[in-house]
């Protein structure tokens, strides 16, 4: 059972970015309840890896506010109850078991517990023969799972995923995909960023459209893709929407 | 150069001359209590200097690559006045000793520690900042978690420094005074022993030099090598 208050929802309120005098993200709002299943998608340069990292907190927006529930001092910042899972893995120079020790030493994980949860993780995903194995020497499968397995050995009630399948193969995607379900049924609440329409709606609930760095349509899956509002909606949904 | 210079000096080598031998072992000594005080300050504050964002920081990185140059008769000599009787430091009594050399070697290659240092780890945090920040690592905390990771390549800021070390020889001739069994180092003797024509000792004392120099070198790549290698990265440490 968690200790502390939930941090959901998190609410993103009229966020905008700017960079260089371009302005990247405008007027984005987004909520994500306890346990939501959240596809944002969108062509390249929609703005979908700018809000996550915003939202994350590794970028300060230029306008609007990313709101916490709870203490929201502490929810602030990355690592505090929300984690973040990036296309391409960056893993620590060490082994797969240490990259996790390594995370939960950060979070002030006691250092004789800290063995026993990164071994948990591990074993939880699969990954517990290669504990010892350095971590960058794995298949691009592995490494992303075990970078999964080190979010989730953190304990997040809030997951985002920045196109986490897009350099796997078929077989790997898969792999990864039967993770995020893990943390779906566990009840934990996850964001991806895809292109994959087929990956979105086998994975999520609800569709956030974005185009131009403005969420264009917002709403259930089932809706989206039978019925989409927008003509941004209709157009993605056929496959023609181009930046 | 006479054959006979070369085959004295392959005898002396190998006959272990007790004189040459203590001249090798001070050497050693002071270069490498040098390369250890040099890295115990110069690893943490190149990290630092990386990560740290202060008004004049671009000031300090130009300022220690510049020091990187630092004439080593400069350096000598600035120290001599600090250590000298009517210096700041002249009560301590370090003139002349081999503790004044080692300070002398660790102030030269202090500025190429923290130089290196400040690169690697600079290129190093690009590549892990998010993830860092992502896992809740403040950038003080990420200094010890970039110096481990980046092992491997700091081995060369490492070997950088031991190689200006072994090879000084004019600020630990002012500050060391290169006396006979007490502070004469291989350079400084090879310095003495040429101009005394004696150059026997002094081709033996520069192949020893060359020799260490070059073990050091293959051990520490080698190293590097199998470490890289079994920490999963290809290397090119």
């Amino acid at each position: 059972m968690r200790e502390t208050p939930s941090i959901l929802p998190l609410r993103l309120e009229g966020v905008g970015y700017e960079a260089g005098g371009r302005r990247l993200l405008a007027d984005v709002h987004l909520e994500v309840a306890r346990s939501a299943r959240i596809a944002v998608v969108g062509p390249n340069g929609a703005g979908k890896s700018l809000t996550l990292r915003i939202a994350h907190g590794l970028i300060a927006p230029s306008a609007g506010r990313v709101a916490w529930s709870g203490p929201a001092a502490s929810a602030a910042r990355a690592g505090r109850g929300h984690a973040m899972v990036f296309q391409r893995p960056v893993l620590l120079r060490r082994s797969a078991r240490a990259n996790l020790t390594h995370a939960l030493a950060l979070h002030g994980v006691a250092r004789g517990e800290r063995r026993r949860r990164a071994d948990d993780a591990l074993a939880r995903f699969g990954l517990a023969s290669l504990a010892g194995a350095p971590a960058r020497v794995l298949s691009g499968g592995e490494q992303q799972r075990l970078a999964m397995a080190r979010a989730w050995a953190l304990s997040p009630e809030l997951i985002f995923l920045d196109e986490p399948t897009a350099p796997l193969d078929p077989a790997a995607t898969r792999g990864v995909e039967d993770v995020i379900r893990t943390f779906q049924a566990e009840g934990v609440a996850t964001v991806i960023t895809t292109h994959d329409l087929a990956q979105a709606r086998r994975l999520a609930e609800e569709i956030v459209l974005m185009h131009r760095g403005r969420v264009v349509e917002q709403g259930p899956a089932d809706c989206f893709f039978t019925r989409p509002q927008s003509p941004e909606g209709r157009a993605f949904v056929a496959g023609e929407l181009l930046w | 150069m006479s054959d006979s210079a070369f085959a004295a000096a392959f005898g002396l080598v190998l006959a272990r001359d007790p004189a040459l031998v203590e001249i090798v072992v001070l050497s050693l000594r002071v270069t490498l209590s040098a390369v250890v005080i040099a890295c115990a300050i110069g690893l943490p504050l190149g990290a630092g200097l990386a990560l740290a964002r202060f008004p004049g920081r671009g000031a300090v990185i130009v300022l220690v690559n510049a020091l990187m140059g630092l004439p080593p008769v400069v350096a000598g000599l600035v120290l001599y006045i600090v250590l000298s009787r009517s210096g700041p430091l002249g009560d301590l009594g370090l003139l002349f000793t081999p503790t004044a050399m080692i300070l002398a070697q660790a102030v030269l290659i202090l500025p190429i520690v923290t130089a290196l240092t400040r690169q690697t780890v600079e290129d190093l945090w690009e590549e892990y900042r998010e993830q860092l920040i992502s896992l809740g690592s403040s950038r003080g905390r990420a200094i010890p978690t970039l110096l481990w990771d980046a092992r491997f390549s700091l081995t060369t800021a490492v070997l950088a420094g031991f190689g200006r070390a072994s090879a000084e020889v004019g600020a630990v001739l002012i500050v060391g005074g290169n006396i006979a069994g007490y502070t004469r180092t291989m350079t400084t003797a090879i310095a003495l022993e040429t101009s005394r024509g004696d150059l026997a000792l002094a081709l033996g004392l520069g192949i020893v030099l060359l020799a260490i120099t070059l073990a050091l070198n293959a051990g520490a790549y080698g190293s590097a090598q199998l470490g890289a290698r079994l920490a999963g990265r290809g290397a090119d440490a």
